[in-house]
């Protein structure tokens, strides 16, 4: 029903922000995202609304519990749900990167 | 087409967008109301009702090939290009996709709403006459028209072009065969996201840029490395709807294998935000190729040493199952990839 | 730029074939055939744009419940937004709604007979339209859920100009999945519930329907990974036999949800009442502007004639409602792809880039391939 895409905030000014989507940018508001945000925290952006602050150790967490599926035993993989902050993490694309001139798309987030 | 199809045709008994999406309410139009009022097939190659991209006349060893299309585009100098360079590339494109490649002559017509600035009309003037070096054109004839303020909105240009073709040598848009191997230019998407992303009120920055060119000297490499059984540049409706045209009126299939399709992050990411595909929407500088498969590797090769075509890719393959539907294979399942309907609008859901 | 760490990788074809390879398993295990009801148009998009169907054994079906705002505002509302706006009103909306017909007319075909209508990306910039636009009454067509309501909300709230107006369509979930619940031919396994609408909500609001009802309820995600994960948690409770309810999108969504949001929404709308197309009259499932905001409120503030002209009457054959119900599929509709398709829809299904139908004759549903 809601088409929400996660982004990176880089400005913040009172109840606006800029938010970079994979290298292009737009303003956001933030008055209703219910958490405090600061430059440098993803968010996740409905229709020029940032709705959620996501905490990217959530999105490291879950990546993780996907891959722990591999090969386990099923059962057994629902068990960890808590699972292994450290897994190694792969950027799976959906398109070969083509990337623009100037641009560095594909660099992965090192934090 | 069915009885309720054409239903669609008159619904409000007005014109709408969707008339000009250059989609199947397009087609229907056409089919209804222009191909048969006119005996526009005659013994031509490809007449008025094949619906190309544009008409062939056999004229003793030569064929002629025709082809014209009015330019309007919103606004009217956009990142990446203008309406200037739109009208002779589109043109000079259409020719190109017939196979004639060497542009003859180029007719400009334009049409100005009084009150445009004439530093702007210079402006566009200019950039028609940049490209027009580009693509080894010059414009022989022309018209020019003031509408008054509102009449017209700011400048709408024609363009016709005429080339040559040896007899038999112009290429349909509905020769592919099963088998045949599906060849594109470059990354799809970049002018109608770019279009999108400047529309007031969606202020999308990046790094965009209409993709709007000639591409002349592409589709000739191509024809000389080797056999290129269809062609045609996904302008309107986009990359879908060019290759949804050129299964159904060839009566074959086809599979693509979307990771190859090329798109650039940035588009694919402005894409992502308001909830559009890239295949759905315009390119005026891409050619969409089919090969015989022994020619393809080296149709490709020579198409990424012009300029332009570096990024050419191999996309997929004609086939005889699933007549007149393109099936597509996601990397994860596959789905029919289907023509979009009407004017892409950003979704919130 | 450093965010495609964001949700690219949860686009991985091989982490996807290994979770669609376990749900095999399980489904094997539980040996007879699943219905899982979703009911979000975002997932039904990701489900069909990525062709995750042709990844899931034939016996376990996703079918897609009341989740498109789209499909299920009322005729009359949309014929509301049509009136006002030929009535000489800018009316601004999603590009969503754009094409809906009401009864008789779109607004984009009131567009094309002249009246201002806007498609815009964010309430923000129809707040911005009324402020660059003062001597015009600008009327925005609010639709969607729990997501989109919060931030017609944030707009009110911070006193827009005096010539803005909303007209609101704006709807709640929950009480629509108790309706398809309760229908007695509903055949619904379990629920993969709307992960974004629960960012707002918080999953917690779910406790009570799996208690009343003790059927796995899986809030999911809305990339493929996050899709296949959130089948395969509620697979897992389908074995063990049990309702119950998980966070399979806790990137996203929390237990209390957003209550800044959540205090925005309750603050501007009440709760009333009301029509969903096809589907039934659900209580306390649409939102409307509570007194506080009257001066804002398009009803309150104009007098909205009716539109005339008569309903297609093939809307009498249409089974929107059946198939947002989750009872029929759009192959099981005689009009499918015949008199109703995307240039010519008959019901609203056909109408949003998130209804059903228009989704599988987009995409195919499940192609034979």
């Amino acid at each position: 029903m809601c088409l929400g895409v996660p982004g990176e905030i880089t400005e913040i000014d009172g109840s606006e922000a800029i938010a970079d989507f994979w290298g292009v940018e737009r303003r956001v508001r933030i008055d209703v995202v219910g958490d405090s945000v600061e430059v440098g925290d993803y968010i996740l952006n409905h229709a020029g609304f940032a709705i959620r602050k996501i905490p990217e150790r959530e999105v490291e967490e879950t990546m993780a519990i996907y891959e722990s599926l591999f090969g386990d035993d099923p059962d057994e993989a629902l068990d960890e749900i808590g699972a292994d902050d450290d897994a190694d993490i792969d950027i799976g694309r959906g398109r070969p990167q083509t990337t623009a001139p100037g641009g560095d798309a594909g660099e992965q987030d090192d934090d | 087409m069915s009885d309720e199809q054409s239903q669609g045709d008159t619904d409000g008994d007005v014109v709408t967008v969707a008339h000009g999406s250059g989609s199947g309410r397009t087609r229907d139009f056409l089919d209804e109301r222009v191909v048969p009022r006119f005996d526009g097939d005659g013994d031509l190659p490809v007449g008025l009702s094949a619906l190309d991209d544009g008409a062939v006349h056999n004229i003793g060893d030569q064929s002629v090939v025709v082809t014209t299309d009015s330019h309007v585009v919103s606004p009217l100098s956009f990142p990446g290009g203008d309406i200037g360079r739109l009208a002779v590339a589109g043109t000079v494109n259409d020719l190109a996709v017939m196979g004639a490649t060497e542009p003859l002559s180029l007719t400009c017509s334009l049409v100005v709403e009084a009150g445009t600035p004439v530093d702007l009309l210079d402006a566009i003037l200019d950039s028609m006459e940049r490209t027009c070096e580009a693509a080894g054109c010059a414009i022989t004839t022309g018209d020019t028209k003031v509408m008054g303020s509102g009449e017209v909105d700011g400048v709408v240009i024609n363009t016709t072009g005429v080339g040559l073709v040896p007899t038999g040598e112009h290429v349909p848009d509905a020769g592919l065969s099963p088998g045949d191997k599906l060849v594109l230019s470059g990354p799809v998407g970049d002018h109608g996201i770019t279009l999108l992303a400047e529309r007031e009120g969606f202020d999308i920055e990046g790094d965009l840029e209409s993709d709007v060119a000639p591409v002349n000297d592409i589709v000739a490499a191509a024809l000389d490395a080797g056999q290129v059984t269809a062609m045609k540049d996904p302008t309107r409706g986009g990359f879908a709807t060019a290759v949804n045209e050129m299964v159904r009126k060839a009566e074959v299939g086809a599979t693509l294998d979307e990771p190859a399709i090329p798109v650039r992050d940035p588009v694919a990411s402005t894409g992502e935000l308001l909830g559009i595909d890239p295949l759905d929407v315009a390119n005026e500088g891409k050619v969409l190729f089919g090969v015989a498969s022994e020619d393809a590797d080296s149709v490709l090769d020579a198409i990424r040493e012009v300029p332009g075509g570096e990024e050419a890719a191999l996309v997929g393959e004609v086939t005889d199952e699933n007549r007149g539907r393109v099936v597509l294979d996601t990397g994860f399942g596959q789905r029919y990839l289907s023509e979009p309907e009407g004017e892409q609008l950003p979704r919130i859901c | 730029m450093t965010t495609d760490a964001g949700d690219l990788k949860f686009r991985d074809p091989e982490t996807a074939q290994e979770i669609a390879a376990d749900i095999e398993a399980q489904m094997e295990r539980i040996g007879e055939s699943i219905e899982i009801m979703h009911v979000c148009g975002s997932h039904e998009q990701v489900i069909a744009k990525f062709g995750l169907r042709s990844m899931l054994p034939d016996d376990l079906s996703v079918t897609m419940g009341p989740g498109c705002p789209v499909c299920v505002t009322n005729m009359p509302e949309v014929d509301e937004a049509v009136a006002l706006a030929e009535a000489g009103k800018t009316v601004v909306t999603y590009g969503d709604m754009f094409k809906v017909p009401g009864s008789a007319r779109s607004l984009a075909d009131a567009k094309a007979d002249g009246a201002s209508v806007e498609v815009i990306y964010s309430a923000s910039e129809a707040v911005e339209l009324a402020e660059d636009n003062p001597e015009e009454d600008v009327v925005f067509f609010a639709t969607g859920f729990e997501t989109t309501a919060a931030p017609t909300a944030a707009v009110l709230q911070a006193d827009p100009p005096e010539n803005f107006y909303v007209l609101s369509a704006h709807k709640y979930v929950p009480p629509a999945m108790e309706v398809v619940a309760e229908m007695p031919d509903t055949d619904v396994d379990a629920f993969l519930a709307a992960g974004h609408a629960a960012t707002i909500t918080g999953y917690g609001l779910f406790e009570d329907f799996v208690e009343e009802y003790d059927l796995p309820v899986v809030v999911g995600g809305f990339e493929p990974l996050d899709v296949l994960y959130g089948v395969r948690r509620i697979l897992a409770f389908i074995e063990a036999g049990e309702g119950g309810l998980d966070n399979a999108y806790p990137r996203c969504v929390s237990r209390e949800g957003n209550t800044a949001a959540m205090g925005a929404i309750e603050d501007v709308f009440t709760r009333t009442s009301g029509e969903w197309r096809g589907i039934a009259d659900i209580p306390d499932a649409n939102f409307e502007l509570n007194e506080t905001y009257a001066d804002h409120s398009a009803r309150k503030q104009f007098d909205i004639e009716g539109v005339e002209g008569d309903a297609d009457p093939l809307t009498e054959e249409c089974i929107c409602g059946d198939i947002m119900a989750g009872t029929a599929s759009p192959e099981g509709c005689a009009l499918f792809g015949e008199e109703c398709t995307p240039q010519n829809p008959v019901g609203a299904c056909m109408v949003s880039d998130e209804g059903t139908c228009k989704i599988w004759h987009e995409y195919g549903g499940k192609p034979d391939l």
